[in-house]
């Protein structure tokens, strides 16, 4: 996991498969570096996530959850369609930006 | 049922064996020829099915998982994932969207993915003899695919 801050905005750069084995170690990280940088705005960028299960969500509705307690907003980037999917099925597009990932032609 | 190819699998209640398990299910229903959208839905639904198990079904112990895998006739896939653990006290309530007795790593949110990216999902449960989720999804053919 890769993250950068600048201008007050955190970026962090999930990679892999994001399921249970996984999700715990994933919100760990998220949470310290939130901690650390109290930015007011975390984006995650979902670039290099090769599935995602409803282990995801826990991880974005923890997120969320941290970034309102500080006064801070979330954003999700470039998200693939299969997480995509299991997103919208649990309708975190109505609580967050959801930024799909381009289509490559 | 009469089926043209199955698979058998079982494997302890440890969470690395979610990606493998999603993995092996996976490559057996490649013979179905089916599109990416298609296995992301099956590799989704599976992992749903054998976290429930490792997380609900087995919380404090190490137990056994079950899976198995059948290509019916019609293109269809045919998923039984089975456990010997505690069970579902109340499935209708365990269905339920965001309902979790998993704690704040969980989102509630494992049977409605099942459900919705199945076509067809059983639950089967017994308190303290175990647990079987039956899924079934069927393969659109590829000259019938947009």
């Amino acid at each position: 996991m890769t993250s950068f801050l600048q201008d007050k905005q955190l970026t962090i750069a999930l990679t892999g498969e994001i399921d249970h084995h996984s999700a715990k170690k994933t919100m760990q990280q998220i949470g310290e570096k939130i901690d650390l940088y109290l930015p007011n705005l975390c984006i995650l960028d979902f670039k290099a996530v090769n599935f995602m299960d409803s282990s995801g969500i826990a991880i974005v509705i923890n997120t969320l959850r941290r970034m309102r307690e500080i006064g801070g907003q979330i954003k999700l980037s470039n998200v693939p369609p299969q997480p995509l999917k299991v997103l919208k099925t649990a309708g975190v597009e109505r609580i967050t930006s959801i930024e799909p990932r381009e289509v490559m032609i | 049922m009469k089926y043209e190819n199955y698979m058998n699998l079982e494997f302890p209640s440890k969470s690395a064996n979610e990606a493998f398990a999603r993995a092996a299910v996976a490559s057996f229903a490649a013979q179905l020829d089916p599109n990416l959208d298609e296995l992301g839905d099956i590799k989704t639904a599976v992992s749903e099915a054998v976290t429930n198990c490792i997380v609900h079904a087995y919380p404090d112990e190490i137990g056994t998982i079950v899976l198995k895998a059948r290509i019916l006739p019609g293109n269809v896939l045919d998923i039984v994932i089975k456990d010997k653990g505690c069970g579902i006290e109340d499935i209708a309530k365990a269905r339920e969207p965001m309902f979790s007795t998993g704690g704040e790593e969980r989102s509630g949110m494992g049977f409605t993915i099942m459900e919705s990216f199945m076509h067809e999902v059983k639950v089967n449960s017994q308190r303290g003899k175990g647990t079987t989720v039956h899924m079934r999804r069927r393969i659109v053919r590829r000259g019938d695919k947009s």
